[in-house]
């Protein structure tokens, strides 16, 4: 049982090995939040099992709340978070589809929790594998949503969730996501920064306004006529805007801290690619792994892998899409919109708007676990090439697809 | 700039509404007036009034103000006309009529 890791610390800065999941909880270890309001679901069950165990053996002092489903696992995150401490849950799927309500109060009461989304199917068919359906269905709910390929990325982007949350000029709840099992389950090797410059790095929270507060009263999440939600709404919007600032600062400083930056999105081979893929998550090492092998036969491959979905740095990739010719939007998501999925409806507005002429398609792939291999992936790239030459295609396509 | 609960109006822009629309005073529900919903309006007789105060305790909106132990007319600028206070008061000194 890997849980026992938890009793004998990792050691930082050698490499080691863990699941995403024991990363998650190695980053939350080190920031020693104040509450943890969690239902279990699978994949993400362990969370919150690793951080009751840390809590039971004394390792953090992180007051755990077992709740009796996720609406109210949300709703005591909320009042903890307003009353001023520094809040986290973790769900997963049907667990993230029943907070539903509670993450739109969440977003508009501009309460900096931090979520770990374990991404797996939403229902149905019944289903508990890895696609981004959960986590998509949310993305209009006002939440940052940042997203990982590996281990390493969901530990490192952990530690900068409460930074950009907790940001004046942001106060906006984060999710940080990986891929249920591929990630979430599957141990992979890991280097772990120090536990004292990570707490530096969290920072304490310190709202200026709060429910604990002495000598001062509050009112949080008050009924709002429609002579004013319209003006609340765009202030939350640009709320969601001035994040794109705080995600990059956040994510240079942790660069000079661990020696790894992050921004919106990673290019891989992607400067001189006439030929490039769009995706999320953990598919993206599957990519990374087909463009080496075709950029040793000469071919133009690249990856533009999106870390950051909201807010969405539509400009930003627009710009580093300019010199593509064939661009394939991979969304691990049927958005059921008879014109694709989402992240895909994002990147073609993205294109217009900036002018970009590219041949740019759809690919539904991975979805419900799906296995995604590097041959899949070589054929797509295979596709793209055709199309470039003048081959018809559909905009709106899947991957791994029985037919 | 966010702005406190008593300058808030409806031509307030939304840069100056306080973040999330959190309030920081107590008490702020007296300065909005939610009587506007009313359709019917209670009317108080105050020759059949023996000031028992039972009305008082009835009113879901505590828009029966009392000073010196001795109710005082209704304040409309809150009562919704449920008509709770008719039924409550022994000596029909109160009565409904329709609109605002």
């Amino acid at each position: 049982m890997s849980e026992n890791r938890l009793y004998t610390e990792p050691v930082a800065g050698i490499p080691d090995r863990m699941s995403g999941n024991e990363a998650v909880a190695n980053a939350i270890r080190q920031i020693n939040p104040d509450v943890m309001p969690a239902f279990p679901i699978t994949p993400s069950t362990e969370i919150p099992q690793f951080v009751a165990t840390m809590i039971s053996n004394g390792v953090i002092d992180t007051e755990f709340i077992p709740v009796e489903s996720e609406h109210s696992s949300m709703s005591a995150a909320m009042g903890a978070s307003a009353a001023g401490a520094r809040t986290l849950t973790a769900t997963s799927s049907c667990g993230l589809a029943y907070m539903w309500e509670m993450l739109y109060v969440a977003a508009s009461d501009r309460l900096p929790i931090v979520m770990a989304v374990v991404n797996r199917a939403l229902t149905g068919p019944i289903n508990i594998n890895a696609d981004h359906s959960d986590s998509m269905g949310a993305r209009d709910s006002g939440w940052i949503q940042i997203y990982a390929e590996n281990n390493q990325e969901v530990y490192d982007n952990f530690i900068q969730a409460y930074p950009i949350a907790e940001h004046k000029d942001v106060m906006l709840p984060v999710m940080i996501c990986q891929d249920g099992f591929i990630t979430s389950h599957a141990v992979e090797n890991i280097t772990l920064l120090p536990d004292e410059p990570v707490k530096a790095f969290a920072g304490e929270f310190e709202p200026e306004h709060y429910l604990l507060k002495k000598d001062e009263t509050m009112a949080v999440g008050p009924y709002a006529v429609s002579k004013y939600c319209m003006e609340a709404k765009k202030a939350q919007a640009e709320a969601m805007k001035r994040a794109k600032d705080v995600i990059l600062e956040v994510g240079k400083q942790f660069g000079e801290m661990s020696g790894r930056s992050y921004g919106f999105f990673e290019g891989y081979e992607l400067e001189d690619a006439e030929y490039v893929c769009v995706a999320i998550g953990s598919a993206c090492g599957t990519i990374k792994e087909a463009i080496r092998a075709l950029r040793a036969r000469g071919i133009k491959a690249g990856l533009l892998k999106v870390r950051v979905f909201r807010p969405f740095p539509a400009e930003e990739i627009a710009i580093a899409l300019q010199n593509a010719k064939v661009i394939a939007i991979m969304d691990r998501c049927e958005g059921y919109s008879a014109q694709g999925g989402p992240l895909a409806a994002d990147v073609m507005a993205a294109l217009y708007r900036a002018k970009n002429q590219a041949e740019a398609f759809n690919v539904l792939y991975g979805l419900s676990g799906r296995d995604v291999q590097v041959e899949d992936i070589e054929s797509l790239y295979a596709q793209m090439q055709q199309i470039a030459e003048g081959a018809a295609y559909e905009t709106y396509q899947y991957m791994g697809l029985r037919e | 700039m966010a702005l406190k609960a008593s300058e808030i109006n409806e031509s307030v822009r939304w840069q100056d509404l306080t973040e999330g629309l959190k309030i920081f005073e107590p008490g702020t529900s007296k300065q909005f007036c939610t009587g506007e919903w009313r359709t019917e309006t209670p009317v108080w007789d105050q020759e059949k009034c023996k000031q028992c105060l039972l009305c008082v305790p009835y009113c879901p909106d505590s828009s029966i103000p009392v000073e010196d132990k001795k109710r005082k007319d209704f304040d409309l600028d809150h009562c919704k006309g449920c008509g709770i206070c008719v039924k409550a008061c022994p000596f029909k000194a109160i009565s409904m009529r329709e609109g605002q």
